[in-house]
């Protein structure tokens, strides 16, 4: 992000005149993503990393330790582990930033053809704003562009925007009319028309800008914009004029800073390390006002043999610097390491999440990915988790499951099971090549009898898929012969025509008043008399066409609620039969059709069309007229069948759904889709289900009615919790929440969810929703998912995790506290401002259970024993303060001091924080309950803390004074006495180092290879370096550096100071251990009965009663009409302005082919080796 | 770390990889390879507190650390040991004089002696230290005081020591060597021993100054300046430290070997203490080639050569006598807290095992609520 133009309050653009829009100094489009250079690297790294507290801190600290009088340590203590900690970051920075340098210039130095005059290639970082640039087929577009004209009629260009929105299907741009016809690149040149338009924004579907040209004004609308990361389609060129370039484009606007996340614990960390602070300093006062007291009454005498240094005059001032001096020597209990060796663990967490082939999606070749590595352990605290529906539960992906014909059912595959009985084999896919070559590759059916009913020519068979091929407002595309590609507006749409399309009844294509079609290998030309098109109140769609032997007949499908009241009364029976069936296939979660058809004599089209004539032209109510025409019409229908369609969950997700909620993580769905969708999709992947008390539905437009809704539910909530005999309200929050939360279920609509969302109802809805055992908020906006979102952050305190795949859900993705993209169909947005990433819902349940679990497991361990080991090794000093005259005189070597936490004690707590494992993975995610302590936040807590840091003082006494009562009165067996500084020194640290490396063999429970060569390693690095220090060869070459020389074996080689290490080891754990076994003994926790039960191989696991439950079958019928995301391509069609596709189509087979099967079957066989691209994703 | 979420690379890497799913086998697979390590399965021991480890570990703890304690506590009951005050705090003490009318600048020495008896006899070497009290070796000032290189017999920092041995760095414009705090301080009394036997003739005991120092310290911390040769030419130019009597140089004028920086007293008060009471190796009383004891029960004299003033601090001087064993001198302290140690872990290990029996729940609880 390079620079903003400050306070742009419009912006004016003039084509083609880069000398005029410099003027105004634009953002050009290059784009940097990239932070340092090599030359600023270093500076404003290093900057960065002292604006870090703590790294100042040490920075203070150093220079303390520069002021003689002061410093109680010599200046490499601080200097090497700070000069550490500030190198590993940098170079962590320097590979962030090298990656990202990489990627700019890749995306800069994309070339594409620019038009000023002379025509020219460029790169994308030279576009200025004001050029005019052309993009081809399939291309990203470069910068925000004011589409001038295209290859297209009408000035039309298709766009897919599935890297902006995360929508997948194509969407249509028009140039304002005088641009279009300016055709080629001659005019294109000299064009020198000037917007004026709004300032760099960031929404994405809203532009309102002014064309001049020619001194005439035009309006600009959205309509007219393409945006930077959308993909040209279906449109050979374009031509526009650069509006907004790189960092102001909408997608870099959009993309914006990412929220800095911290977890929970990272913020108890800070708090902590503030406490230890305060701590610090009062042991800084303690220790000051001693040697206060100790140089007026005891130094003030010893001054003939220990003068007051020169400024020190009097013991005030003594014991002001001995307060630094002890604030530096007391600095290790917050050691610089911590913040360094936290982010090594979560970066290896991370890896381990990149590296899991369990969450490796094979089909989309996509792993997982831990895109921040700050957040791991909190995913071991996630409370509550909200979803996205399309793409993250479902594929998104309808496929034509079963149909009923004429009270006849087809596609049930248990029916087929039994007919395969005795066979194990799965029952085939069926192949319609051989009968019929223009069928859709990709297209699942297994039921023959019904490809059979076609071949032998079953009238209501084939009326039935001459329905589906007629009766919908799917837009075809036929690029060489027999490659047919579908467009629909809804995937249900898609799914049905290609049905058609393989048992013969393929749509070939239309014009605004035709529909050709190849029946049976026959092409057929409808016209199409009228489309009826859909609507959310209609809930049905009905086309009249005319039959090339001229009869009339309307074909109507629908919900079957809607479509089964207007049949014609012969109909009963047949709709009792296919009423059970859409029984059936409701219940398998499927979503229905109702089709049906209408004879319409000649006479009765004539009156109906002109009174629909005039409803459509009506100027008021037209909506209204035009309905009640298409209502007169639909009526007296003949039932034909009934279809149902899969929309195909992502595979496991009621079984994910299950594991999660019984790990009592709480999943509410927030979807952009119809309410019938949101609680169809609810019951298919067992969020609802049929035994559930009452499923409240809300959906008031008013505020006083979605008070009321809310209430009422409030209500029979309360009573429900009264009748169970708990009379505690459910405003009382968790517990109460927790346990009566089995029964409710609450959908609310995204318009009741504005009134609910506001400041007076927020708490009454997040109470009644907390009560709720699945929370579906239907027809949301993105800007609602964020704000649903915030509310339970605000109110539950809880960690909330968003999961979803389009760019819709970026909202909610970067304001939960873990953002989860799924790397889908939907473009990346989601997984550009995602934390994680991975390719399949149901990894969530692996992510959160198996690494989550870990990673907060492994941190609060790490914690723990971090804070301990470094109170056990820096309260000694305070202990010692009362014998040295309160001096600052350290217990150990400065070497020792130096490398206590980079060295002697890092690495076996590492690899506890990275490798440790209490259960293995199999098991949490059996038992699910195993994830509770996260929740509750139970491993590392406030409480924790003052455990640990009550051990480490523990520690520190026994270190201290056990080698004080031993050691003062010892001596050596040639009579020289132990009590000296530097024994007493190498005694201490030595039972230091081996109490805590004992105490880190306790916390681990998993002991890997690395864990054994850290443990000892660490140990052995600790005798061996402390040799090399107390070497003869290193004293002779800086005498005045190592003061220790010959303490080492002259210390260990006596029994005395083993004896007493062994002493103090014993005292220091033995309680430790006792505790444990205690708290193991007679409170496990689960985690430790799950272990325990491990180890004795006690395999009487009790199967968990999942899958009972989820077989379960939901009740009601769920009409799958109404799931059509927006109105069809009725209007267009008939309007006849956006027949691109199908004129283009038609116009191929007029010209250079004939339409008769029998040719297209010849040509198929000259060209069999190329295969056609069998691109159904397209149409879904 | 702030980072656009904007990342071009992706951007790319999306396009190409839609556009690849036709391109079968072209794709390189993302798989992540399938080792233990990257798998987190790697085998591991997996240890868990149970009855079964822990309370035997109690009582192995236990059943090591009583026998070591009593051994211990034996061993150092053995040692004897003696101990006198001589600081001359009290009227009556013979050294109450010496005490009170000392001051640095007198060149007389005031002499006193201290007649004490030892009730058992001292077999084998008996080792003579002296001790101090309320004395701060191990301050911070203290502690630094001093400059090892120069007591290494760097000639340069002979002649200009370390800042660290402020205000003890130079005199009269001359460097001091030994310079700072702990040299300027070293304990300079003179203790002599006599034995009155029956016929009350008093012998002197000879005490033996030399092996009171590390090894290290004597052969690789310490060295003269220019060798062992003329320390009188080697010191020239150097002033010595302002509480002395003598130069560095005339510490030991009979033995060229404990003479200069390498002389063992110096070593050993060289080497600081650890705690404001402690005692220092004065001199070794060689166990005699006959069966008779190194120092027979009876009378003895301590004569003290008084230079040293403790009281103006409230500090105390002490002459210590010990005999030693295999693991130092005498030592009840450790004995007592190995048996102390070794019984509360018995003891632990059976209330543990009381309360396992007692309250186990586990074995309930074989299968696990979910």
């Amino acid at each position: 992000m390079t620079h903003f133009v400050s306070a742009e309050e419009e912006r004016r653009v003039r084509a083609n005149d880069r000398e005029y829009n410099e003027k105004f100094q634009y953002a050009s489009n290059c784009i940097m993503t990239s932070k340092y250079n090599i030359v600023t690297f270093l500076p404003v790294n290093l900057f960065e990393q002292f604006q870090e507290v703590a790294n100042t801190y040490f920075l203070f600290l150093l220079i303390l330790q520069l002021i003689p009088q002061i410093s109680s340590l010599s200046w490499f203590t601080t200097i090497v582990p700070l000069a550490l900690v500030l190198s590993i970051t940098a170079v962590k920075d320097a590979t962030d930033d090298y990656f990202r340098h990489k990627s700019d210039n890749q995306v800069n130095n994309r070339h594409l053809l620019i038009i000023t005059l002379i025509i020219q290639v460029l790169s994308w970082m030279n576009v200025r704003v004001g050029d005019i640039i052309k993009l081809e087929n399939n291309q990203f577009v470069a910068a925000d562009l004011l589409l001038l004209s295209s290859s297209e009629p009408h000035g039309l260009c298709y766009i897919e925007t599935a890297e902006l929105d995360g929508e997948t299907n194509m969407k249509v741009r028009q140039s304002v009319s005088v641009t279009s016809e300016l055709g080629d690149q001659n005019n294109l040149a000299s064009f020198d028309g000037e917007v004026v338009c709004e300032p760099p924004n960031n929404k994405l579907d809203r532009f309102c800008g002014t064309l001049y040209w020619r001194d005439k004004k035009y309006n600009l609308t959205n309509q007219n914009m393409l945006l930077r990361g959308c993909v040209l389609r279906n449109t050979e060129a374009c031509y526009g004029l650069v509006i907004f370039a790189g960092p102001d484009t909408k997608l870099m606007q959009n993309s914006g800073r990412t929220k800095f996340k911290r977890t929970s614990i990272d913020r108890l960390m800070n708090t902590l390390v503030l406490w230890i602070f305060g701590f610090l300093v009062c042991m800084g006062v303690i220790l000051a006002v001693g040697n206060a007291v100790w140089e007026r009454e005891v130094g003030s005498l010893f001054q003939s043999y220990l003068p007051w240094d020169p400024p020190v005059d009097n013991f005030l001032f003594s014991a002001f610097l001995s307060f630094w001096s002890y604030v530096i020597i007391l600095n290790t209990v917050v050691p610089i390491s911590l913040y360094v060796s936290v982010e090594v663990i979560r970066l290896g967490h991370s890896y381990f999440i990149n590296w899991d082939q369990q969450m490796f999606c094979s089909q989309c070749n996509t792993a997982a990915e831990a895109r921040t590595t700050t957040l791991n352990e909190e995913l071991g605290q996630v409370e509550y988790i909200f979803s996205d529906k399309t793409g993250t539960l479902t594929q998104n992906i309808m496929s034509f499951n079963k149909c009923s014909i004429n009270g006849q059912t087809y596609g049930d595959l248990t029916r087929l099971f039994v007919l395969l009985s005795g066979e194990a084999t799965d029952p085939l896919r069926l192949d319609f090549t051989p009968f019929n070559p223009l069928a859709d590759q990709d297209f699942c059916f297994y039921d023959d009898t019904l490809l059979e009913s076609v071949k032998v020519g079953d009238s209501h068979t084939h009326e039935f898929f001459r329905l589906l091929s007629l009766c919908h407002t799917v837009m075809s595309e036929e690029k060489s012969e027999g490659e047919l590609v579908y467009k629909a507006q809804s995937p249900d749409e898609g799914a049905l025509v290609t049905a058609a399309r393989n048992f013969g009844f393929v749509f070939r294509s239309r014009t605004p008043g035709t529909i050709t079609t190849t029946e049976m290998g026959r092409p057929v030309t409808y016209i199409l008399l009228a489309i009826l098109d859909f609507n959310n109140i209609r809930k049905r769609m009905s086309v009249i066409v005319r039959n090339p032997e001229g009869r009339i007949r309307l074909y109507c499908k629908g919900a079957d609620t809607v479509l089964l009241e207007r049949l014609h009364p012969c109909n009963q029976e047949l709709m009792n039969i296919t009423s059970d069936h859409l029984n059936e296939y409701a219940a398998d979660g499927l979503r229905t059709l109702a089709l049906a058809y209408r004879d319409v004599s000649e006479d009765e089209w004539e009156t109906w069309s002109e009174s629909h004539r005039c409803a459509d032209k009506a100027t008021n109510c037209r909506d209204d007229r035009l309905a009640a025409a298409y209502e007169e019409i639909e009526q007296d229908m003949m039932l034909l069948g009934a279809t149902a369609i899969e929309d195909k969950l992502q595979e496991g997700v009621p079984e994910t759904i299950a594991v999660l909620s019984l790990a009592n993580i709480k999943i509410w769905v927030l979807t952009g889709d119809k309410q019938e969708t949101a609680v169809n999709i609810g019951y298919s992947c067992k969020m609802l289900t049929d035994d559930m008390t009452e499923v409240f539905i809300i959906s008031g437009h008013t505020v006083q009615s979605v008070r009321q809704e809310l209430r009422s539910g409030h209500r029979s909530g309360q009573l429900h919790v009264r009748l169970s005999g708990v009379s505690v309200s459910l405003h009382l929050g968790i517990h109460t929440d927790k346990e009566h939360s089995g029964q409710f279920a609450l959908v609310i609509n995204g318009h009741s969810l504005a009134h609910a969302l506001e400041a007076d109802m927020e708490t009454e809805f997040v109470s009644t929703a907390c009560a709720c055992k699945a929370v579906i908020c239907c027809r949301v906006t993105p800007l609602q998912k964020a704000q649903v979102v915030e509310l339970i952050k605000k109110h539950k305190k809880a960690v909330t995790l968003a999961i979803g795949d389009g760019a819709n859900d970026v909202s909610m993705i970067k304001s939960a506290h873990i953002g989860v993209g799924i790397s889908g169909q939907e473009g990346i947005q989601a997984v550009l401002a995602s934390d994680y990433s991975f390719a399949q819902f149901r990894f969530l349940q692996r992510l959160l259970l198996v690494h989550g679990r870990w990673s907060y497991l492994r941190m609060c361990r790490f914690l723990c024993y971090f804070f301990y080991k470094n109170f056990a090794f820096t309260m000694v000093h305070f202990w010692f303060g009362f014998f040295c005259g309160f001096s600052a005189q350290t217990v150990y070597d400065q070497y020792f001091i130096t490398l206590y936490n980079i060295v002697y004690t890092s690495l076996p707590v590492l690899a506890m924080g990275i490798f440790d494992q209490d259960v293995p993975d199999k098991r949490s995610l059996e038992y699910p309950k195993l994830y509770e302590p996260g929740q509750l936040n139970l491993l590392f807590n406030k409480r924790e803390f003052f455990i640990c840091i009550a051990q480490g003082i523990y520690t520190s006494v026994v270190l201290f004074f056990v080698p004080f009562a031993v050691l003062s009165d010892a001596t050596q067996s040639t009579g020289v006495p132990l009590a000296d500084y530097q024994t007493f020194a190498v005694t201490t640290a030595t039972a230091l180092v081996i109490v805590v490396s004992v105490q880190i063999a306790l916390d681990t429970g998993f002991w890997t290879v690395i864990n054994h060569v850290f443990v000892w390693g660490s140990l052995g690095s600790y005798f061996t370096i402390m040799f090399a220090l107390h070497s003869q060869t290193l004293f002779r070459i800086f005498p005045n550096q190592f003061h220790f020389v010959g303490s080492a074996q002259s210390t260990l080689l006596q029994p005395v100071v083993w004896l007493t290490i062994a002493l103090a080891t014993a005292i220091c754990i033995v309680p430790v251990l006792a505790f444990r076994f205690l708290k193991v003994d007679l409170k496990p926790q689960l985690s430790d009965t799950v272990r325990y039960t491990q180890l004795v191989r006690q395999k009487k696991r009790k199967p968990i009663g999942r899958s009972g439950r989820l077989g379960a079958r939901g009740g009601s019928r769920r009409s799958g009409y109404a799931f059509a995301h927006q109105e069809g391509f009725g209007e267009l069609i008939t309007s006849g302005k956006n027949m691109r596709l199908s004129s283009l189509a038609l116009a191929t087979f007029a010209s250079r082919h004939s339409s008769s099967w029998i040719d297209t079957l010849r040509r198929k066989k000259h060209t069999h080796t190329h295969t056609p691209p069998s691109d159904t994703s397209q149409i879904v | 770390m702030m980072a656009s979420s904007y990342n071009a690379k992706e951007e790319d890497g999306h396009h190409s990889g839609a556009s690849s799913h036709g391109g079968a086998g072209a794709v390189k697979s993302k798989k992540p390879d399938n080792t233990a390590f990257k798998q987190q399965r790697l085998p591991a021991w997996q240890p868990i507190l149970t009855a079964g480890t822990v309370l035997p570990a109690f009582f192995v703890i236990g059943l090591i650390f009583i026998p070591i304690g009593i051994g211990l506590f034996v061993s150092s009951n053995n040692i004897k040991e003696f101990e006198i005050d001589y600081t001359g705090v009290g009227e009556s003490s013979p050294c109450h004089s010496c005490a009170k009318n000392f001051s640095w600048n007198s060149t007389t020495p005031c002499l006193c002696s201290v007649d004490f008896t030892l009730e058992q006899p001292f077999e084998s070497n008996v080792f003579m230290y002296y001790g101090l009290s309320n004395f701060y070796q191990n301050h911070r000032r203290y502690v630094k005081s001093r400059d090892d290189s120069q007591l290494n017999g760097d000639r340069s920092a002979l002649t200009s020591p370390s800042k660290e041995c402020e205000p003890y760095r130079t005199s009269e414009g001359l460097p001091i060597a030994p310079c700072g705090a702990i040299a300027n301080s070293l304990f300079n009394d003179t203790l002599e021993l006599y034995h009155i036997d029956a016929n009350g003739t008093s012998n002197s005991i000879p005490l033996v100054k030399k092996g009171i120092a590390w090894w290290t310290d004597k052969h690789v911390k310490f060295r003269n300046p220019g060798g062992n040769g003329n320390l009188t030419v080697a010191f020239q130019g150097t002033n010595k430290p302002v509480n002395w009597r003598r130069p560095v140089y005339e510490l030991d004028p009979s033995d060229s070997e404990n003479n200069g920086f390498i002389n063992e007293d110096f070593i050993v008060w060289m080497r600081t203490a650890a705690l404001p009471t402690f005692r220092k190796l004065y001199r070794i009383i060689q166990k005699k080639p006959s069966s008779t004891p190194t120092l027979p029960s009876g009378k003895y004299v301590l004569n003290i050569t008084y230079n040293y003033p403790v009281l103006s601090f409230d500090g105390r001087k002490r002459m210590i006598l010990s005999t030693i064993s295999w693991m130092g001198g005498k030592n009840p302290f450790l004995g007592i807290a190995y048996i102390t140690v070794g019984s509360i872990c018995f003891f632990l290990g059976v209330v543990l095992l009381i309360i396992h029996h007692k309250y186990d729940t586990r074995n309930n609880s074989a299968d696990i609520p979910n």
